[in-house]
């Protein structure tokens, strides 16, 4: 089985995530080339097994499915011995997972019970010969490393979205694993699972981001940022280190070094001047557009489309024509 | 309470990088460095522990050159007690070699927690901290944007995307900081004179093998010169016409 890659289908709440089917749409590749199958482990309560064709649709050729009650929240240290497990057991080539909040948890762990390094956050990754490479954008992405993983297994994790994850219909063969010693026994627990809102879309999800900055002058003003998602559709909302740390929107809204890194098809920025610190958070958005009244803001830089002006004219008005074109397509 | 904080000193980031003629790192002439800033996170919280025990120590430990004295120096201006230098020519890109060297010198130690920054701010590998965690069979929180210790026993907060989890866990256990814990202090006058005083210890870092090396670095591809293409509401109908035509996302 040493050609065999496995990936980690994470998943919330008992269903798998876009990230999982992206782990899996990569180790589907590396398997293809080092003349392998693809597995794809799918943890979680009972009944998550019933998941495994979703898997299936995205290249894994097996699903290993962990069912336990102590897997219905996130369980860092059962998962991470089971993976290792199920890892050391199999001979697996290299194996998989997304740099979500989860995965950067987690991978770290099984890669240090296989006793081997992390190529972490990786933008891409291939088999070259005997080695495993990826690109990493590293010096809050104004440089982009590329790392050889000479380790086996190789153990990597991806940065969510940058692998756009694939249909590769077949059907899975599905396996069970069971977990390693007492997985109730964890040591560090999670003792509440705090859902944002759910009806809206998240940063990592959403093709289109809106995304505000102190420009707006005041928080009730973001409201004109959300209308502008919404007219959208299929838009997050993000924000600026600066007006998270004032509690005009959470933290977890907050784009740039220090918060979520983006790449959406296109990013509205609305009254942010484009501090290092944003822009490394979204310069590798597909598209920019930036509103904002001060010509000579860094933004403008790298904005594909800007416009000068003051945010609570131009957006309203951007708004109504969004709406307007959205309703005619 | 003995609090170990584990620091990175990193180039600073306000500058527009060139590549070494090696074409494996950045070109070093003229950066200013300083320490991580999550790193920094994890040394205010430590700080910010002991000071409300009124009792404990905060010891500093890096991994690098020695021009990465400056940066335990900096953590001993803002209050730790003593530092460890774990002396290597260049900082390997390996993060398991790190963790093998970083927690030689923790185990029996005796320290109840061990912080980290979530990731440092140049390689953003984030997995030393974890993986440390697991090499010392310790309780981890990765990325902890909340905690306190209260009798033996950690509460943290993570943020995940689009939600958040609280975890619990027993001590000793590493924790990688995210920033909402605490704004790290400047260094006082008086700190930093102190710091010149405080034991720093010097060893060798015991890395071993090294498995992931960076092959090449490069800079990544300029985006198109930005395009300003009008001013106020009115440049709103032509905006909407390049979005459909030309980027075609609307």
């Amino acid at each position: 089985m040493a050609n065999h890659v496995l990936a980690f289908a994470e998943t919330r709440a008992g269903e798998p995530r876009k990230v999982g089917f992206e782990a899996v749409t990569a180790a589907r590749a590396l398997a293809d080339a080092a003349g392998g199958e693809a597995h794809a482990l799918l943890a979680g309560a009972p009944g998550i097994a019933s998941r495994a064709e979703s898997l299936g649709r995205y290249g894994a050729d097996v699903v290993v499915a962990a069912e336990h009650a102590a897997f219905a929240d996130y369980n860092p240290e059962a998962l991470a011995s089971l993976v290792a497990e199920r890892v050391k057991g199999a001979g697996y080539r290299a194996v998989v997972f997304s740099a979500s909040a989860q995965g950067k948890d987690l991978a770290p762990r099984v890669a240090a019970k296989l006793g081997v390094p992390l190529a972490a956050d990786l933008t891409s990754v291939q088999l070259s010969g005997d080695k495993v490479v990826g690109t990493h954008p590293v010096n809050t992405g104004k440089v982009v490393a590329t790392v050889s993983l000479t380790a086996t297994p190789a153990v990597v994790s991806l940065r969510p979205g940058a692998v756009t994850a694939t249909e590769a219909p077949r059907s899975a063969r599905t396996e069970t694993a069971t977990p390693v010693g007492d997985a109730g026994a964890s040591r560090v627990r999670v003792t509440q699972t705090i859902a944002g809102n759910t009806a809206k879309l998240d940063l990592g999800d959403a093709p289109v981001i809106v995304s505000g900055g102190r420009g707006l002058k005041a928080p009730e003003n973001f409201k004109l940022v959300e209308e502008l998602a919404a007219a959208f559709g299929n838009a997050a909302v993000g924000a600026t280190r600066a007006v998270t740390d004032d509690g005009w929107r959470p933290h977890s809204d907050q784009i740039g070094q220090t918060g979520r890194q983006v790449s959406p098809d296109l990013y509205v920025a609305v009254g942010i001047s484009g501090a290092i610190q944003h822009l490394a958070g979204m310069r590798t958005s597909k598209t920019i557009v930036a509103i904002n009244k001060d010509r000579e803001a860094p933004i403008f830089k790298i904005a594909d489309y800007g416009i000068v002006g003051d945010v609570l004219e131009v957006v309203p008005a951007l708004t109504a024509a969004v709406r307007q074109a959205k309703g005619g397509s | 309470m003995k609090i170990a904080v584990c620091i990175k000193r990193v180039p600073e980031m306000d500058v527009r990088f060139k590549i070494a003629s090696s074409g494996t790192s950045v070109d070093e002439t003229g950066l200013k460095w300083d320490m991580s800033d999550f790193d920094g996170y994890a040394v205010e919280a430590a700080l910010q522990m002991t000071e409300k025990l009124g009792a404990g120590e905060v010891v500093v430990i890096t991994l690098g050159p020695d021009a990465a004295q400056e940066t335990l120096r900096k953590a001993l201006s803002m209050g730790a007690a003593r530092a460890v230098h774990l002396k290597a020519d260049t900082i390997p890109f390996d993060n398991f070699a790190i963790a093998k060297a970083l927690a030689a010198e923790l185990q029996g130690g005796g320290y109840d927690l061990i912080l980290f920054g979530k990731m440092s701010i140049d390689s953003s590998n984030g997995a030393v901290g974890p993986m440390t965690a697991e090499l010392l069979n310790v309780p981890c929180v990765a990325a902890a944007s909340k905690l306190e210790i209260a009798n033996g026993k950690g509460t943290a907060r993570r943020e995940l995307e689009g939600a958040a989890e609280l975890l619990e866990f027993p001590l000793p256990a590493v924790v990688t900081i995210d920033e909402g814990v605490a704004r790290p202090r400047y260094p006082s006058l008086k700190g930093i004179m102190a710091a010149k005083k405080k034991p720093l210890e010097v060893k060798g870092a015991q890395l071993g093998d090294v498995r992931l090396t960076v092959t090449t670095m490069a800079l990544p591809p300029e985006r198109p010169a930005g395009r300003i293409i009008g001013e106020g509401p009115a440049a709103v109908p032509e905006l909407v016409r390049l979005l459909q035509t030309e980027a075609k996302v609307l």
